[in-house]
């Protein structure tokens, strides 16, 4: 069921969701499925040759965890914006946590409206400060 | 240093299928397991005509229309020193199997920070169904480090 905008209140928190250790084999599915063919997610020498000791987790799919968080929380169609900031690297054998907590409520546009703010960490760090704007009824 | 002329530079529209089987695929890769984002049937139950694209998957069509490849190429940068740095969406309308979208994408800014060790290139993109209607907008912040 959706939430309901009058029994949301500013600070609650959204039910929050971790995902299985990020694998070579999740970051393959996803370079195939998004079109983000970029090899430092994908291909170790390449990756080395960038600098980095291995490869990194594309920061969209981190991203797309969130959203998934947050459509189980209100059907997609309720959501307005979304926007991200990438804060950290992901690496292989990291799990994702989503979180999430309502910063605001207001009425725009003939809707009853609500700021969430949403976070994406792997257990050493923060990877994503994001927020969405989703209409409630 | 980037080009500050390619600043305002439109790109060719690009006209972009959004096939079943790729959403299918993303809901894979995404660990998506609510079936509205695989079967149809639950899909048209919550009110989409057919599958609905998840909502990171206009940066999906934005990689289609121009890969990051031949976008670095563009700016004359080096594909191993780009960060994505942010990414913002509005919607207007759900993007669903079967639409045809037509993906345009503007740069709107180029700088740098720190004396030129960051730079940055923001991008605006607009994603247009088939029937015309705007479906949704992006902005895509990428940052190449030079230092």
């Amino acid at each position: 069921m959706m939430p309901k905008y009058a029994e949301c209140n500013v600070g609650d928190a959204l039910p929050a969701m971790t995902t299985q250790p990020i694998s070579r084999h999740t970051l393959a599915l996803y370079c195939g499925a998004s079109g983000d063919h970029n090899p430092i997610h994908v291909d170790i020498d390449y990756a080395k040759s960038a600098g980095l000791e291995d490869v990194i987790a594309h920061g969209m799919l981190s991203m797309g965890y969130v959203a998934r968080m947050l459509t189980q929380w209100v059907p997609q169609q309720q959501i307005r914006s979304y926007k991200a900031r990438f804060t950290a690297m992901t690496h292989i054998g990291d799990t994702v946590t989503c979180t999430g907590r309502i910063a605001e409520k207001w009425e725009e546009s003939g809707e009853q409206r609500v700021r969430v703010e949403l976070f994406a960490e792997t257990p050493q760090t923060q990877t994503i400060i994001a927020e969405a704007v989703v209409a409630l009824d | 240093m980037i080009d500050k002329k390619l600043i305002g530079h439109v790109f060719a529209p690009v006209e972009l299928p959004v096939e079943e089987g790729r959403l299918k695929f993303v809901a894979k890769a995404l660990g998506q397991t609510d079936p509205v984002y695989t079967d149809r049937q639950a899909a048209q139950a919550a009110g989409y005509p057919n599958l609905p694209a998840p909502p990171t998957f206009p940066f999906m069509l934005e990689a289609d229309a121009l890969d990051l490849m031949g976008f670095c190429e563009f700016l004359g940068q080096d594909l191993g020193r780009l960060l994505h740095a942010e990414q913002s969406y509005t919607y207007h309308q759900p993007i669903c199997a079967g639409d045809r979208i037509t993906f345009v994408k503007t740069i709107r800014e180029i700088f740098d920070k720190k004396n030129g060790a960051l730079e940055f290139v923001i991008s605006d993109n607009t994603l247009t169904n088939q029937d015309g209607v705007l479906c949704a907008e992006s902005r895509t912040n990428y940052v190449f480090r030079n230092a």
